[in-house]
Order: structure tokens, then sequence, then C-alpha cells
């Protein structure tokens, strides 16, 4: 386990430079302009002083080698600087965004609170109750709680979050007035009653956002579950004279996370990503705000760096769910 | 919502007024929300309406335009006119005097040098400036006391309030920019995101794209003002939520351009925490017809350049019928409501070069098929009309945005009945809007018969506005297809008053001259088909005092006079 | 499943497939999934040519009219027939949401079985994979819209044009998930003494994958197909609503649905339509994939 965990790092290293080109150049074919969003009173001449002034004119290769240097060696000092004070960094030129003219790595950290809130509070409440919900279902196979959950799950899955938005807050923010229709950003948790308040204003986001996770995970729990509670080896577990709660929690559970692992892996690198439309129907303002907000404008190093930063992410966690997976399967063997 | 009870919101915070003169920071926080978040505080590193509405709240310029389009002194005394003799007689310098005492928010004084260091940051070869074209023709900024610049221009400039006037050009303060000239522009994070300035507030925080908090400035010129203490300016969402914040939960004071639907908004009226404004600038939504053809059977080099003129667009009578077709007052009813005019004009306002023509506001289908008839185009079997093998077949593409997708469908009806067919196409608006010459989908490209957007001039003077359409300013592929000349208009006798008009200082001259040209691109030619002339529509709270919305210059204009109404 | 290729004894064959739809048809589930299903079918297909009034009707003088009988669904801010657009609607949201899935599923099962089962080409598939995770959907939209809208609008005209590439679109940007959750239960799989067994007595992999793999990974596919479906029909209502999918004048369920959701307050029937719509079509699919999925479990049918 151990070489193959290693050899899969060190192979990371070219799958996610070959990642970051490919995404540099589909950004650079897409076709957009950064002045889309300046008023058309500003002149054409203009727009094109401004496009020199980005850096625009210059040939790809350059384009992309800045970004890999100061990604890869400047941005690295910065976070050093920070943490021990060091100057190393000093005077060199960081990864800066073309909208607010500001280090990108700056605004991704000022933005992750607020998106790990939000987004990260929704998936662990959404595998906290799909878990149960797909275990129970697929243990009472078609009674009436199973009918239910299936019933309820696929419609929360089927209504997607651009509705459940605006839907939640008419009924709790305008009708009821119970919570804040917006998210404040500023807001700080220095005591009980800001945390009351923090609590408030997450509500909602993470009430449209879990049900979507729910839906998803409760399906692939339930049918998993399924198909290993008639295996055979259920039956022997049963026939040991094993309690009912240790077959189906401990034997078929282990047997049936494989399809859960992979699913919650999958999702895992999205709570970085936070959830675009759902953040901006609330006004949270992280980080899928931050990206969606880079390629409406496009700000190509912003969305570079955002891009590459989950992909980072994705494959650092695929690797943790093939872990898992010979963790749960022993049988499973990757050398 | 009726016009009449806007009018009355307006007269009742009139009446109101007198209760604002109380002490600076007495009504606690005022909240305001844009749909579309700020970037950056400096608005010339970005053009963007949002960035520089925001930084109003800060930086202030000389002058600045009031709600009726009338010039107002800001930092300056007064303004500058030939009456004055701030404006030299030839009309190649204008000189302008600041107040004295002004300070900045950090206790320095304000002088000619903040002024002269403005415009060399503006016109630095390097930087960038989105404002260049305020400093178009500006020869040189000199410092002649301590309180007075002149500035002189390359010739007789008959509107001279460019730079220095309106949102888009404030002053910034020297000791704090003056490293960040050209190049370096980039580096200077904290003072882009927090400039130093003369504005009613001071930055306290900024998160870009997301929120701004400030507070009052102790060093204000009115030491009663501002009434508030603090302010937050949050960012995001969509038009909706920003009016239901204001209009319906009553959680910010402020919403910005809140573009839906009329019964959309009176609905939210109904929530009774706040109230719409509507006011009118020249913002006007047109159909723009190609005048060369966009066949994607033609090479790139002659596809929709005037190598080929278009084959069926080319003939007056189609274009006219086309306009005629059109029922704009239905168009406003649907779309716009009290934030919407029909008009048939490119330049609604001001007053001086108006027409005020009205000829097309009624919908004449039975005029426009006689037109048709009578022009050759004849009705074939599918109903739609031919010439000579040539189909009126239209492809009619602009934004993605709700109400142009019902403007558009509402006009293909139409177009229908007069034996006109028209395939719809909606573009994503980074990509319409944007300049990229390697996308076939961008309005200055116009690979389409027809398309449909909005525009409009800063400030109240036209003449460049107007001066797009000359010959050999349109996008063609020589040119990485940037140019103005959308429709790729050309006619010798519009490029002669073009030229007068830069030429001519007296208004009522270039009034007539503005006209004329305006007329000869819409109801003489019909190249531009005007629809309706958008008003701005914003709300706030019913507790919100003081608000007077305007649509030429900052929205956040006078934020120094709100106060809470109790 | 196909499970021809094999020159089987003609008798138990047939009798095996009569097992399944003998199970499939006790299911009480799978028979109203799939009555729903056929007639929500039936009723866009057929709609058209029976009801009066057509999607893209303007009726200026007939906007924003309540249900009534002669427009059961009410009609919208521009006065057309609201029945008639969510039938319109309906079969393009439907063949697109089919169509999209179908192609996700074959391109995530296919790379999710050949990842799993052959451990050579495990590392560049999941690489690849992992490519097409990280990159960002909307500026691949983009591009694939620059490049293949005017040859496809020329090739098929603008509208099937527009078909193919928005269904190329979803589904080569939605494979990911099943792939992964294929080859991950390929692998466990792979290991089990059955495969062990088939493949100690000579097997050919080709046969070991389509009756041995295949039929075990049946239920997290299915899975797949209906989360699949939902998800095709609401990316194709974030195109339209970037501007990236059809013509305007173009209905679909997910359009009607965004459309509707700003005037939630004033006439909540509007979003409920679509809403209910896309919600029946994908139950009644996910109660379809169930009665299938347990048909074709040997272990369940005739339980």
């Amino acid at each position: 386990m151990l070489t193959f965990t290693i050899r899969r790092l060190l192979i990371s290293i070219p799958t996610l430079l070959f990642i970051s080109l490919v995404i540099f150049l589909l950004l650079n074919l897409a076709p957009n302009d950064p002045m889309a969003q300046v008023p058309l009173t500003v002149p054409p001449e203009v727009k094109e002083k401004m496009r020199e002034a980005l850096g625009l004119g210059q040939p790809l290769y350059i384009q992309f080698a800045k970004w890999l240097m100061q990604f890869f060696w400047i941005e690295p000092q910065v976070l050093v600087d920070h943490y021990f004070g060091t100057t190393f960094s000093e005077g060199d030129l960081r990864v800066i965004s073309w909208q607010t003219r500001s280090p990108v790595m700056d605004i991704v950290i000022q933005r992750i609170p607020q998106t790990l809130w939000v987004v990260g509070m929704s998936y662990v409440v959404g595998i906290l109750i799909a878990l149960p919900i797909g275990i129970y279902s697929a243990y009472r196979h078609y009674s009436v709680f199973d009918q239910a959950g299936t019933f309820i799950t696929m419609i929360g899955y089927s209504i997607p979050p651009f509705f459940t938005g605006p839907l939640v807050i008419v009924i709790f923010a305008v009708q009821l007035g119970w919570l804040p229709s917006t998210y404040d950003t500023l807001h700080q948790v220095i005591d009980w009653d800001s945390f009351v308040v923090q609590l408030q204003q997450m509500v909602l986001p993470v009430m449209v956002l879990a049900l979507q996770t729910t839906a998803q995970i409760s399906r692939y729990m339930r049918a998993s579950m399924l198909d290993n509670l008639n295996q055979d080896y259920v039956r022997t577990a049963r026939a040991k004279g094993l309690s009912e709660w240790t077959v189906v929690m401990v034997h078929v559970l282990r047997n049936s996370m494989i399809p859960v692992v992979t699913v919650i892996a999958l999702g895992l690198p999205a709570i970085f990503g936070g959830a675009i439309i759902t953040e901006q129907i609330f006004k949270v303002n992280g980080i899928g705000q931050q990206l969606i907000g880079a390629i409406y404008a496009n700000d190509l190093p912003t969305v570079q760096t955002l891009t590459f930063i989950f992909a980072f992410l994705i494959v650092f966690f695929n690797l943790i769910a093939d872990i898992l997976y010979g963790l749960l399967d022993p049988r499973i063997r990757y050398d | 919502m009726k016009i009449k009870s806007l009018m009355m919101g307006a007269v009742a915070a009139c009446a109101f007024a007198p209760a604002s003169f109380a002490e600076r920071g007495s009504d606690g926080n005022v909240s305001i929300i844009y749909w579309q978040a700020p970037s950056i505080l400096n608005p010339y590193l970005s053009g963007g309406t949002k960035d520089i509405e925001s930084s109003s709240l800060v930086i202030e310029p000389l002058g600045r335009f009031d709600q009726t389009g009338a010039m107002v002194a800001y930092l300056a005394e007064e303004i500058p006119t030939v009456a004055n003799g701030g404006v030299s007689e030839d009309l190649t310098s204008i000189t302008w005097t600041l107040k004295s005492g002004l300070v900045w928010s950090d206790g320095s004084a304000v002088t000619a040098a903040d002024v002269k260091f403005t415009a060399e940051y503006c016109m630095h070869p390097e930087g960038g400036c989105a404002q260049l074209a305020k400093f178009d023709g500006v020869t040189s900024v000199d410092v002649v006391d301590d309180l007075t610049v002149k500035v002189s221009f390359n010739q007789p400039k008959p509107n001279p309030y460019g730079p220095f006037v309106g949102g888009q050009t404030p002053i910034i303060q020297k000791a704090q920019f003056e490293n960040c000239m050209g190049a370096a522009a980039p580096n200077c994070t904290d003072e882009n995101f927090g400039p130093i300035g003369t504005g009613p507030f001071v930055v306290t925080e900024f998160r870009p794209n997301d929120v701004i908090q400030m507070e009052a400035n102790d060093n204000y010129r009115d030491a009663s003002k501002p009434a508030f203490a603090t302010l937050t300016f949050k960012g995001g969402g969509d038009a909706m939520a920003a009016g239901r914040a204001v209009m319906e939960t009553g959680e910010f004071d402020y919403a910005w351009n809140l573009q839906l639907a009329p019964d959309v908004i009176a609905k939210m009226k109904e929530g009774g925490k706040g109230t719409p404004i509507s006011g009118f600038g020249a913002l006007v939504e047109r159909l723009e017809m190609n005048m060369t053809d966009p066949s994607p059977d033609l090479d790139a080099d002659t596809r929709a350049t005037r190598k080929a003129p278009h084959p069926f667009l080319s003939d007056i009578n189609v274009r006219k019928a086309l306009s005629m077709a059109i029922d704009r007052p239905l168009l406003v009813e649907i779309g716009y409501g009290p934030a919407g005019r029909p008009t048939c004009d490119l330049v609604p306002a001001p007053a001086i070069y108006a027409t005020g023509n009205t000829d097309c506001l009624t919908q004449d289908i039975a005029g426009a098929n006689a037109l048709l008839d009578e022009a050759g185009w004849a009705r074939g079997g599918d109903g739609i009309r031919a010439k000579d093998g040539v189909r009126l077949s239209i492809l009619y593409q602009t934004s993605t945005n709700a109400v142009r997708q019902d403007f558009q469908a509402l006009i293909k009806e139409w177009w229908g009945q007069i034996g006109v067919e028209t395939e719809l196409r909606n573009l994503n608006a980074s990509v319409f809007f944007g300049g990229d010459p390697g996308s076939p989908d961008t309005f200055q490209k116009f690979y389409a018969d027809v398309e449909m957007y909005a525009n409009v001039f800063d400030g109240t003077d036209p003449q460049a506005y107007l001066a797009a359409y000359r010959c050999g300013n349109e996008p063609k592929p020589e040119s990485q297809w940037q140019g103005e000349n959308i429709n790729r208009f050309c006619d010798p006798e519009y490029d002669k008053m073009i030229d007068e008009m830069a030429r001519t200082s007296d208004i009522n001259r270039r009034g007539e001259l503005g006209r004329m040209m305006q007329s000869m691109l819409t109801n003489q030619s019909y190249t531009i088909v005007p629809l309706v002339d958008r008003g701005r529509i914003s709300a706030h709270a019913n507790s919100l005092g003081g608000v007077v919305l305007n649509t030429f210059d900052s929205e956040l204009w006078n934020v120094a006079d709100w106060y809470r109404i109790d | 499943m196909t499970n021809t290729a094999e020159p089987l004894p003609q008798q138990p064959a047939r009798s095996k497939w009569r097992d399944v739809w003998d199970q499939f048809s006790k299911h009480k589930g799978a028979l109203i999934g799939g009555i729903i299903f056929f007639t929500i079918v039936l009723l866009v297909m057929v709609g058209p040519w029976v009801w009066p009034f057509e999607a893209n009707e303007v009726n200026i003088r007939l906007r924003n009219q309540n249900p009534s009988w002669a427009h059961p669904f009410g009609t919208d801010q521009l006065g057309r027939d609201t029945f008639a657009r969510m039938i319109a609607g309906g079969q393009t949201s439907i063949s697109v949401g089919i169509a999209a899935m179908a192609l996700s599923l074959t391109l995530g099962t296919l790379i999710g079985v050949a990842a799993g089962y052959y451990r050579r080409l495990d590392g560049f598939l999941m690489r690849f994979t992992d490519l097409f995770l990280s990159l960002p959907i909307l500026p691949v939209l983009l591009v694939m819209m620059l490049l293949f809208r005017e040859p496809l609008s020329e090739a098929y005209g603008p509208e099937n044009g527009m078909f193919v590439l928005i269904v190329v679109s979803i589904g080569i940007t939605s494979w990911m998930p099943t792939a992964r959750i294929v080859r991950g239960d390929v692998i466990a799989l792979k290991e089990r003494e059955f495969v062990l067994a088939a493949r100690s007595i000579g097997t050919k992999d080709r046969q070991i994958i389509l009756r041995h793999i295949l039929p075990n990974v049946l239920s997290p596919i299915l899975v797949s197909a209906t989360l699949g479906i939902a998800n095709a029909i609401i990316t194709e209502s974030a195109l339209s609503f970037l501007g990236l999918g059809f013509p305007p004048d173009f209905p679909t369920w997910g359009r009607l649905l965004n459309d509707a959701v700003n005037y939630l307050q004033l006439y909540p029937e509007r979003v409920l339509w679509p809403g209910l719509a896309i919600s029946l079509t994908v139950l009644s699919i996910n109660y379809l994939g169930d009665g299938l999925r347990d048909a074709m479990d040997p272990r369940i049918r005739g339980r």
C-alpha cells in the first residue's frame, strides 16, 4: 500500500502539470474578453490599451510560464514569509487577478471561511442524514419508510437550487421573517449570541445544498446495501448467530461502502469549490462565487489558479478513496 | 406601481428634508446592496459601473452632473464657463479653482498638485487607464497656484468637461498613489482597495467582489454630514434578491438597478418596506440593422464587412417596414413599466439633442405590408416575402436576459405578420459584449442581420457617441473587429456634420446638428431602430430619506445627504 | 443487457428473460412508474397534434391568465399557453435528458469497467477522469459552442445542431462520477470468488465482464441513470440561462422553471408545472430502474 501511495503521489505531479496546461489552453481558446464588463461607453482603443496593461499581448507560452513561476515558486514563498516573518517574496510579482488587481490567493484565503461554513456544513449534514436513510431504506426494502424516503429524495434531487433557493427565501425570510436572506460575510462569531446569528444565516443555504447531497448519497447507499443484503456471507453471518445489528452495521455496511466512499470523495473537492448557484442566491460570496465571477469577467489568472487548486484536491481525494477501498476490502490489491 | 406614487414618494422625501440637519453619524448604519459586487475602488483601473459608483462614496471629482443633467461643483469652487472666465475664449483651456480649506480624509490639504497628478496617473502610457477617453486631447495640466489648475487641449473643445467631471474621473491623492503609476498599478492593492478621498465615507474594510465596510469621514467638508456613522456596501446575488432584500425583508436600505418585470416590482412593493424609484437618462434599447452581409458562405475577409452589402436590409423599405411593425408602447408595458418610455430617438436626452419624433410610436402592420408590397417583396407560398430569390429571413440576436427574450418573441411575432421570417438567438453576455476577435458571437462582429442591445453616453454631451457612426469606424478584420460603427453606416454628409460639431461651441447649433445627425441614423434611414428609452429603477427603504436618483452620474452621488426617517 | 453473443441453449435463455419480465411486471412501483413515464412521453409526443394552441403563439390580450378551461395551466407574460409550452418543453427536455444520460452512462461505464478490470489502463484512464473532473465547465462549453455551433447548425439545421451539441456537452461533462463509481465496484468484484472461479476455468475477459461483472454493477449504474436524467434536464436549463442553450423561442422544462422563478410570488402555479413535470419524470424513471434492478437480480427474483 505504501509503495502504491508513493507511486501515485509521484505520478500526480506530471498529471497536475498536464492538467494545468490543458486548463490554460482551454481558457485561452474560450471566446471571452476581460473587457466584456467594461461599459460600451469606453471606446475600443482604450480597451485595447487596458488589455495590453494586463499582459494579454504576450505569447501564450510566456503567459503560462509566468503563471507556473508565480504559483509554484513565489506563492509558497509568500506563505513562508507570512508564517515565519521572512522576506523571500519581497518585490516578486504574485498571481494577480485582472478584476481586482490584487493577489488571487489573498482573496481565496479571505473566502475559505464562509465556503467551509456553508458548503462544508451542508455536506456534513447531508451525509449524516443520507447514510441512515439509505441503510434503513435498504434494510426495510419497499416499506413505507423506503417509499417515502425515495419519494422525497428524488423530488429533492430533481428540483434545482435555483428554484429551492428563492422558494425558501420567500417562505422563511419574506413570509415568516424568521431567517435572513443574505449571508453577512463580515459577521464574526465571538460569543453565544453571535454564534446563534451565524447559525441563523447558515440555515437556508445549508438546507438547500444538503437536499442535493442527501438525495445523491442516500440513493447510492441504498442500492449498494440492497446488493449486499442478499449475499451468501450475510446468510452465513446470520446462521452463525450474530446479532442483526452486527450483521447489518458491520458486515453489510462495510461491504456496501465502496460506491458511497467514491461518491463522497468525488464531492469533497466540491466543498472547496463552493456551490455556485446557492452561494449567489444567498450572497455567501465564497469560492464558488469567486470562480463564476472570474469566469464571467474572463479573469484568467483567477480562473486558472482556482481550477488548479480544485484539480489538486480532486487528484488528492481520489487517491484517498483508492486507499480506503483497500482498507474496506482487503482483497483489493494495487501492487 | 404607478408613476404617480413614485412622484408622491419624491415629494414626501423633499418635505422631510429639513429633518436631515442633524449631526454627523447620528443615524447609525446604512446598508446598500448592488447585485454586481465591486472589485476595486479605483475607477481608473476598472470601467465597471459597480466600481465607479462604490468608489464615488470615497473619492470625488471637481464637478458632477445632478439628476437633471446640469453640472454642479463638488471639489471646485464653481463650474468654469466662458462667461465666468474659467474657459478660455478659444475653448482650448479650462481653469478649475478648488474650494479652499478642503482636506483629505487623512487630514492633509487637497491641492492643485493632486489634480495634476490624477491626470498624469490616468494618462500614463503603460497604465491601461479605463477613463483615458475622458482625457482625450489634453496636452497639459498645469498647477497655477495651490488651488488653481489649468487644463489645456490640443484643439478647441466645445465640451471641456471631460476630465475631472463625473464619477468616472475623481481626484485621487498624490501622496498615496505616487508610486502606483503605469506598470506599478497592480502592485498597489492597498491603495486600490482603500483610496484616501474627500467623500463622506472612508473605507474600513474592503473584500473584493463581496462587501465594503465604511465609516463617516471625520474630515468631510460639511460638519453635519453624513448622517450615518457607518455604511455597509454588499455585492452579489441578482436583481430579484436585491429588490427583495430592500422591499420585502427590509434587510437593506438601498438596492441598485432592479432590471425586473414591472409586475414583479409592483408585487415587491406590496412588501411595504421599501419604494422603487426611477429616473431617465439617455440609455436606449435599440435594434441595430446590419448594412453588410453576414452570410456564413462568404469568406472571413468579406463576411459582415462593407465589401458585401446586405442582400435585403440594404433596402430602406425593408428596414422601415420592420420598424413600423413594432408596437413600442406594448414593449415598454411588458418589459419596463414605469422604468421605460417608447422612443424613436437615439439620443432622447438632454432635451436639446432630442428630436421628439413620435412617428414610430404607433404600430402599423398594414402600412408595413403595403410598403413591402409596393417595394416588390411578394409573399411566397409559405407566407414569407421574397424578391429576386432573396427571402426576408432574419437572424435576430441579443444577449441573454429575460426581458430581451420576451422582446425577441414579440418582435418575431410582429415580423411574422408582415411576412418576415425570424430566427432568434441569444448569446452569453460576456461573449456578446466581449471583443474577442476569435469569437463569431460578439456584437461587433455582427454575424446576424439584426441585433438588440442598449447603449448610452457618459454625462450630457453626445458628440463622441454620434461620432461613432463615421465611415471607416466600423469593426472590420483589419481593425481586429474593433470599432463602434456597429451597423457599418456610411454617409459622407454625416461625416461632415461630425466634423462641424467638433468645431462648434454654440449650444443651439450643436443641438441642431445632434438632431439632424440622429435623424439620419433613425427615421431617415432606419439604420438604427430605437425601441425603448430605458430608465433606471432602484429602490430604497421607506426609512431612508434624501435619496435622489441620478442617471447622469453615480447613483450614490448625494449619499452625504441621506438620512434615517424615524 | 446484451447477452446474445453466446450460443446458449435456447430453452433456459428464454425462460430467464421470461423470469425477468414476470418479476418486473409484479413490481408495483415499476409498473406505476412505467405507466406514468409512458403517459408523459405519449402526452408530449401526441400533444402538439391535438392541442389547439402552439407553444410560441403570442396573444398579448390573454397574458398572465390564471388556469381556466381554455388554458388549463394558464398563460405566461406574453399570453402564450403554458400547457402548450409544457408539451413542447417536455419533448426537448425528455429527449435531451435521456440522450445525454445514455451518452454519459455509456462513457462512464466503459471507462469505469476498463479502468477497474484492466490494471494497465487504470492509471491512464483515471488520470484522464481527473482531468475532466477538474476542467471548469463553463469555458469548456464556450469552447465547444465556438468550435462546433456553426458547422453543426449547417449540417443539421439550427435546432437539431443545437440538440446534438447540448447532448454531447452534457454527456461529456457528466460521465466522470459514473466512471469512478463503476471502477470502484469493479476493483472489488474482480477479487471476488466467483470471478476468480470463472477466470480459473479459462473464461475470456469479455465473458467475465459481460456475465459476471456488469450484472453486479447494475445497481449503481441505474442510480446514476436516474440521477443523470434529472441532472441533464437541469443542466440544459442552466445552459439556456447562460445563453449557451437552445434558441430563446424553444421552450424546455428547465427554462420554463427558470423563467417562472421570478414570478414565484405572483403566479406560483407557473413554477409548479415544470417542477412537477421534472420530478414526476425522474421519479417514474427511478421506479422503473428499481423494478429493472430487482428483476435482473436472481437473488431477489422469486423472493
